[in-house]
This record gives C-alpha cells, sequence and structure tokens, in this order.
C-alpha cells in the first residue's frame, strides 16, 4: 500500500497509483492487510508438571531445554579442550593424559563442539525459541513432533557422554571419523566407542529432521497477516536457509554412519580396502576410504554453514537494533545467505586436496570455494556500512557483534588461503587450519551465542543481565580467544602439525614450545572466565534489573507479545498484523526512533519508511 | 480453507512468485502435514541418492568381478532358470499397490469410508506381499552363501550393498505397511469423519492424513524402481 506516502513533503505532484488508494478516505485502507488463510492452530496445553515443563510441547520450553543441554556438552567439550591444551602447552604434566586419551579427547571435543553444541544451539535453541515468535505463528506447526525432536536430541546426547565409560573409551578417530583407522585395532575406542559414537549421531540425524520439519514449514506455512517473507528478520533468514541445508546435508552423514557401522559390526567392506595388520591380512577388502571422505565431506561443509548462517542472520538483528539503523541492503543480505547456502553444496572436496584426488578435482573445488567469498564478504561490508554512522549504543550485545566481525574476518581471509590447492597442500594438517576454523566456525558463532543470549535473555527471563559483568566476560572472551588463535596461525606457518600428541625433539620445539604454553595458559584463562557469564546468568535470573517490554526498543514481533516473558500460545486473543519490515530505525519524520511491525502505516503517516 | 480468496489465484511461473512474495504461506491452501511429508520425502531422497552413488562407485572401483545379475537373481521354474522373474512379481505388486493406494485417496476425500478403508486395507497387503516376498528372496540368497561380508559368485560388496539398501528400502516399506494397518482401522472405525484426535499428538484427524500416506508409499515404490534399474538390470 501507501507506506511511503508522506503528505508533507510530496503534495500535489506525486503520481503514483497509491495516491489514489489512500486519498480515497480513511485511514483503514493504507492499513490494509489480506484476511486470515489458516484457521486458528489447535495447541495442546499442558496441565501437570511433566506436560509443561518436561515432555512439553511449547516450542519456548523445547528451546531452552536444547539451549540448556547444548551448553551442557559444551562445557564438557571445554574441559576436554583443556585437557588437550594442557598436554600441548606443558607435556606429560598430566601424567593421566595418555597419547590415546588425547586423541581421545581431540575427537570428542570436535564433534560435540560441532554436532551437539552448535548446531544443537544455533536450530534447536534459538530456532525454537524465536522462529514462532519473530513470525508471529502460536507455536511450532507440529508441537508433539518437536517435543520428540528434543528427546531424540537428548538420547544421542546420553549415548555419545555414555561412550567416555565403556570399556575403551570413547572414539578417537578425530571428529572426521576417517576409516580404515576408525574401526581398526590400534585406535582409541575402536570398538565401543566408535560404533556409540556412530549410533549417537545416527540418533541425532533423526531427531534433527523432526525438528528441521517443523522450523522450515512453520516459517513456510504459519506465519501470521503481513508477514511476507521479505518482511522476515534475517534472523529466520538465517535459521530457516541453515535448516534446509541440515536436512540435505545430514542424510549424507546417516548414510556414512550406517555403512560404517556394518563395517563394524558385520563385516562389511565398503570403506575398507586390503589391510595387512601384525603381519596378517584382515577380511576386508575392496572397499573405499575416499567414498567416506566424500559422504562425510558433503555433509561436513554444509555443516560449517549449518552452523555460521543462523550466526549471521542473529548478528544482522543485533546490530541493526544497537545500532538504530536499518540493516543495509537487506534483500543483498536474503539472498547472499540463500546464496552462500546453495554454494555451500559444491565446494565439499576442498577438505580432501591432499586425500590424493583426481587434481582436476581441486581446481574445481577451488573455485568454487573462492566463489563463496563473493556473498560473505558482501554480508561483512554490509553490516559494516549498517555501522557507518550510526546511532551506536556500545552495550555488551554490540560489543559481542563487532568482535564477531572482527573475527570473522580474520578466519576468512585465511579461508582464502586455505582455498587455494597451491596454499593448501602445505598449510594442510598444520595449526593454521586449526586457527583458521576455529576462528571462522568456532569463536565467531560463539561471539554471536553470547550477544545474543545477552539480548534476549531479557524476554526469555524477564530480567537484565548485568552490563558490568558482560563487559569483562566480553573483553576476557575476545581478547583471550584471539591470544589463544592468533599465535596458531604463526604455529602453521612454521609447520607444527596438528594431531600431535607430543613434538618430543623436533625442531619445531625450541620455537613453539613458548607459544605453546602461552596459548595454553590462555586457553585456561578464557575457559574460567565462562564462570563470569555463567555467573552473571545464574544471578540475574534472580536478582537481575526487571526488563518490562522491549527493552532494548526492537521492532520485531518477539517483543511485542502481551505477555514478557511471552505465554503458552504467545498472542494472547488475537495474532498480531504486521505492517512492514523489523528495521525501521530512526526513520526521518516519525516520532521515536523506532517503528514496530504491528504499528500500521495510518498512525505514523508523517515517517519516511521503506516499501517493504 | 475457509478463505474465498484462494479459488482465484494465477497459475503458472507468476502465480508462483506471487504466492512466494505474499504473507501467511507460501504454499498457498496446501495442508501443514502435506509439505511437511513433501520436505521429508526431499531429504530421503537425499539418503537414497547417498546409498545408491556409493553403490555405483563401490560397484565400478572393486578389484573382484561383479556377479552376474540375470543369473543370481534368477529363480528356478521346472529346472528352468527364469530370470527376473521374483522381482518382476515384486514390482508389479508394489506398483498395484500404488494404484491401490491412490484410489484409496480418491474414496476418502469423497468421504466413501468403505471403499477407502477396503482399498488402504488392500495397499497394506499388497506391501505386506512385497516384503514377504523380499524375505522369500534375501533367505534364497543367504543360503547359496552371500552374505553382507562375503558372496560366493564375486564381489564381496555385492552382498554387501544388496543387503543394506534392499534392507533400508524394506524398512520403509514395512514402516508404510504399519501406518497403513491402522489408518484402513482408523478409516473403518470413522476417525476422519468424526475427526476424532489422535492418542500421542492430540490433534484432530482429517482425510488429508491418507494423502499424505499416499505420498509417502508412492515415494517408496517410485525408489523401488531406481533400485531395480540399479541392481537387477545392470
Amino acid at each position: 500500500m501507501s507506506d511511503e506516502y508522506n503528505q508533507k513533503n510530496t503534495p500535489i505532484k506525486a503520481q503514483s497509483s497509491e495516491i489514489t488508494s489512500s486519498s480515497s478516505g480513511s485511514s483503514k485502507d493504507i492499513d490494509y492487510v489480506r484476511p486470515a488463510e489458516l484457521p486458528e492452530q489447535d495447541l495442546y496445553h499442558g496441565h501437570s508438571f511433566i506436560t509443561k515443563w518436561i515432555f512439553c510441547q511449547d516450542a519456548k520450553v523445547i528451546g531452552v531445554q536444547y539451549f540448556l543441554t547444548a551448553v551442557f556438552t559444551g562445557i564438557v567439550g571445554l574441559v576436554l579442550s583443556w585437557l588437550m591444551r594442557l598436554q600441548l602447552g606443558f607435556p606429560e604434566l598430566v601424567p593421566f593424559i595418555t597419547a590415546e586419551h588425547y586423541y581421545q579427547f581431540v575427537t570428542m571435543h570436535g564433534m560435540i563442539m560441532v554436532v551437539y553444541f552448535l548446531t544443537a544451539l544455533f536450530l534447536g535453541g534459538f530456532g525454537n525459541y524465536l522462529i514462532p515468535l519473530m513470525v508471529g505463528a502460536r507455536d511450532m506447526v507440529f508441537p508433539y513432533v518437536n517435543m520428540v525432536s528434543f528427546w531424540m536430541f537428548f538420547i544421542a546426547v546420553c549415548v555419545l557422554m555414555a561412550s567416555f565409560f565403556v570399556p575403551g573409551g570413547p572414539t578417537g578417530a578425530g571428529w572426521t571419523l576417517y576409516p580404515p583407522q576408525a574401526i581398526l585395532p590400534g585406535t582409541p575406542g575402536s570398538n565401543m566407542g566408535i560404533i556409540l559414537m556412530l549410533v549417537s549421531l545416527s540418533l541425532f540425524v533423526i531427531g534433527f529432521t523432526m525438528g528441521g520439519l517443523n522450523y522450515l514449514i512453520t516459517i513456510l506455512q504459519a506465519r501470521t497477516r503481513g508477514m511476507t517473507l521479505m518482511r522476515m528478520p534475517l534472523t529466520i533468514w538465517g535459521i530457516f536457509t541453515a535448516t534446509a541445508l541440515a536436512m540435505l546435508a545430514f542424510p549424507a552423514l546417516l548414510v556414512s554412519c550406517i555403512m560404517m557401522t556394518l563395517d563394524k559390526m558385520l563385516g562389511t567392506s565398503f570403506f575398507m580396502p586390503t589391510i595387512v595388520q601384525a603381519g596378517e591380512v584382515l577380511s576386508y577388502g575392496g572397499g573405499s576410504p575416499v567414498l567416506f571422505q566424500h559422504l562425510f565431506w558433503f555433509f561436513g561443509h554444509p555443516e560449517v554453514y549449518i552452523v555460521a548462517l543462523p550466526a549471521f542472520g542473529i548478528v544482522s538483528d543485533l546490530i541493526s537494533v544497537h545500532a538504530r539503523k536499518n540493516i543495509f541492503g537487506y534483500r543483498m543480505m536474503v539472498w547472499a545467505i540463500v546464496g552462500i547456502g546453495a554454494l555451500s553444496f559444491f565446494v565439499w572436496a576442498h577438505h580432501m586436496y591432499v586425500s590424493g584426488m583426481n587434481p582436476w578435482f581441486g581446481f574445481f573445488f577451488a573455485t568454487t570455494t573462492l566463489i563463496i567469498a563473493v556473498p560473505t564478504a558482501l554480508k561483512v561490508y554490509n553490516w559494516i556500512i549498517t555501522l557507518f554512522r550510526a546511532n551506536i549504543r556500545m552495550n555488551t550485545v554490540m560489543l559481542f557483534c563487532l568482535g564477531f566481525i572482527v573475527t570473522f574476518v580474520n578466519g576468512g581471509i585465511t579461508g582464502i588461503f586455505l582455498g587455494n590447492v597451491a596454499v593448501d597442500i602445505p598449510l594442510s594438517d598444520t595449526y593454521f587450519v586449526i586457527a583458521h576454523f576455529h576462528m571462522v566456525m568456532g569463536i565467531a558463532p560463539l561471539m554471536v551465542i553470547m550477544g545474543a543470549v545477552y539480548h534476549w535473555f531479557p524476554l526469555v527471563t524477564g530480567r537484565m543481565l548485568s552490563e558490568k559483568l558482560g563487559k569483562w566476560h566480553f573483553w576476557f572472551t575476545f581478547l583471550g580467544a584471539y591470544s589463544i588463535y592468533f599465535p596458531m596461525h604463526y604455529l602453521g606457518f612454521i609447520g607444527v602439525p596438528r594431531r600431535y600428541f607430543e613434538m618430543y625433539d623436533s625442531p619445531y620445539v625450541t620455537s613453539a614450545i613458548g607459544m605453546n604454553e602461552f596459548i595454553t595458559v590462555a586457553a585456561l584463562i578464557v575457559g574460567f572466565s565462562q564462570l563470569i557469564f555463567i555467573y552473571n546468568i545464574v544471578v540475574s535470573l534472580s536478582i537481575g534489573k526487571p526488563a518490562g517490554k522491549n527493552p532494548w526498543k526492537a521492532n520485531s514481533l518477539e517483543w511485542l507479545t502481551p505477555e514478557v516473558p511471552p505465554a503458552h500460545g504467545n498472542w494472547g486473543e488475537k495474532l498480531p498484523v504486521i505492517h512492514r519490515w523489523p528495521y525501521d530505525f530512526n526513520v526521518p519524520g516519525a516520532k521515536e526512533d523506532y517503528i514496530t511491525q504491528t504499528t500500521p502505516p495510518s498512525e505514523v503517516i508523517s515517517a519516511e519508511v521503506e516499501k517493504t | 480453507m475457509s478463505d474465498n480468496s484462494l479459488k482465484n489465484l494465477p497459475g503458472g511461473f507468476k502465480g508462483m512468485s506471487q504466492d512466494m512474495g505474499s504473507d501467511q504461506t507460501a504454499f498457498k491452501g496446501v495442508q501443514w502435514g502435506k509439505v511437511m511429508m513433501w520436505i521429508f520425502l526431499l531429504s530421503d531422497t537425499f539418503i537414497f541418492s547417498c546409498f545408491l552413488i556409493s553403490y555405483m562407485k563401490g560397484r565400478t572401483s572393486t578389484v573382484v568381478d561383479w556377479p552376474n545379475t540375470s543369473e543370481v537373481f534368477s529363480l528356478h521354474v521346472n529346472g528352468v532358470a527364469v530370470p527376473l522373474l521374483l522381482i518382476a512379481i515384486m514390482t508389479f505388486v508394489l506398483i498395484t499397490s500404488s494404484g491401490t493406494m491412490a484410489l484409496a485417496v480418491k474414496y476418502g476425500y469423497e468421504k466413501n469410508r468403505k471403499m477407502c478403508g477396503w482399498l488402504i486395507l488392500a495397499t497394506a497387503i499388497g506391501g505386506l506381499t512385497f516384503v514377504g516376498m523380499q524375505a522369500f528372496e534375501w533367505s534364497k540368497l543367504i543360503h547359496e552363501g552371500v552374505r553382507p561380508w562375503e558372496n560366493p559368485f564375486g564381489a564381496k560388496q555385492f552382498g554387501s550393498f544388496f543387503f543394506m539398501i534392499t534392507g533400508f528400502h524394506g524398512t520403509h516399506v514395512s514402516i508404510g505397511v504399519i501406518f497403513l494397518f491402522i489408518y484402513s482401522r482408523k478409516v473403518f472405525r470413522g476417525d476422519f469423519d468424526k475427526g476424532k484426535r489422535g492418542f500421542f499428538t492430540s490433534m484432530k484427524s482429517d482425510y488429508v492424513a491418507i494423502e499424505i500416506l499416499g505420498l509417502y508409499w508412492h515415494f517408496v515404490d517410485l525408489v523401488w524402481v531406481f533400485i531395480f534399474a540399479f541392481f537387477y538390470l545392470w
């Protein structure tokens, strides 16, 4: 309609057809929104403690359940990383860390952080909590399936954790679980450990599929009146695209898990070539280990973007709200997210440059990998232009957003190095790779998660987190993370290989030893500084400043519920009606510096809003 | 769908872009469950594609010869080996069950409870026959010495891929059969007419559920066509 029609500045000379519609009279015409297509959603209301808080069908509770479970596994992953760093910085200081244990820690740390922590946190946690609220639905479209999805994830985590307690311990094959070594004697946890890992991953995929169907269909088919796809917050676009990627990438993981389980338990030879072990020819033969790598990375590379795209989306919203300015190039941002998602299926073999595949493959995959830099760089430019001359509020959330941009650019640039075959081959399997992916898909998404917790904590609990503690937390985390990963680039350049238990008397030792000690100390400090965060959350739950409604003066729907924190069903009697995108900040001609998505045009007739 | 405005939507590419640009739903007038099944099937397609591509890779790169499929899968009738006989019957039964499923959906929307229920039951019995014949084929191969880990006729990957992929497909068929039996009972009991609430989900039943189950069943049939082509005709 005529959102941009401005009576004051464009009097009679304006000729667009929109004039006729609005000049025809009452304010009802310019506020017109199509009638509801769908009947009211039928919801199951829990009555007992069990149906309200444990086997709960409310997406918000499920989101918090996902969040807490994922954070629990994340803390396990963090402790494992300390143990690894202790060994690397001060070899043989802790007698308990043997080579076998070290490899088990590496493996479990990697798998936990990538799959059970980041994926579950972004899609299960933020996805469940925010999707229904941000698109204006009462709940996910299949609440029951959603509940089962969480409990599947919970069982998957239990199975994963159980592998610490079985004979032989968890698998130590590296998080990529490459066969043949993953299932052969000599690798730690090659019996029960690897089986439990594969079972746990399969359960995770099944559970995630249930959740993912919910996220996709809620976004596609259950938006409220006026909520077009191009009026959705970028958070939703990020989560939507990431979920679509997951639905197409996890099948490859499931298939490789099934095939490796059969190789291990039934003695098939899908991935197993002829092997001589200890002078004895094993019964395996004729399989292809590289096939596993292709299947794994067909999942593994989109997985990177399953973690990164929700982070991109969330950070765009946080920057926009806390810089009081609309996100620069909204449509460009949307298409960049979708484009990155599509491209991510054509780059997987850049993880396999040294696997011995045909060199022409490397040429192709290097090209596609570098093409991804284009939409990614567009997004970085857009974040920076959004900040340019904005009314920036330098609070904890904004600090984490800025920290994200810096770490992401850093990790992205090293990604361009590694995307080229000729540069990758000497750097492959060194600490440069570790530094790269921890920067780009470890620290950068973590920055977003923490910023998002500071941003949405008032919505979930009704209380603010402490800004003072938040800023301490930020500086410890940001500077600490840089102290850990920046020196690793150098370690990579001098050739220190990754996945080595100890350097012994290799020529690297002299220049690397001090640096390794420094990194270990930094890692311990960063890890412990997260206690500030946990303390902040626990204390603010009871004595934090009451947040009231919409404490950040944001526009998007999740802040506009009748009750804060939102109740089951989200919206009270009537669903909200949407008139604009969520980025109308500091609009010229408007009385306040923000116009919420539900504000009808007739109430802000003099504001020069963007037509969305 | 109660809204009349969904009746006169433009078709074709223009209509699609208009739907995508509109509010509320991207697929106008399509129930949530139906969209869910389509997206799930897309995801499932990727699972079967990964299986079949792995099979192609395994078959083309094995060092030992692949067994002659028209001999391995032949059935002896009066001492004469007839290639593909059992598979032809299995495929025929499964495709026929797709036909009865399509009719069941039609009668379901017409609220013809009896016909719908009998046709779903017929589909279920067709599926059960298929699974039974597959069990027969498996036991025949196992009797001849084929195992997931070995194969007297040639490459050991033959047994591995055959049992894994037909097993995964057979699981899909079995799950479908279980749901078909449950649904035929629900139809005969009149759950879909009364909108009885589901035992687990506590959501109202609707005849669209039969179409959703039908989508799954047709998909399972379609996948079988590919497995048939790649295992038995290659």
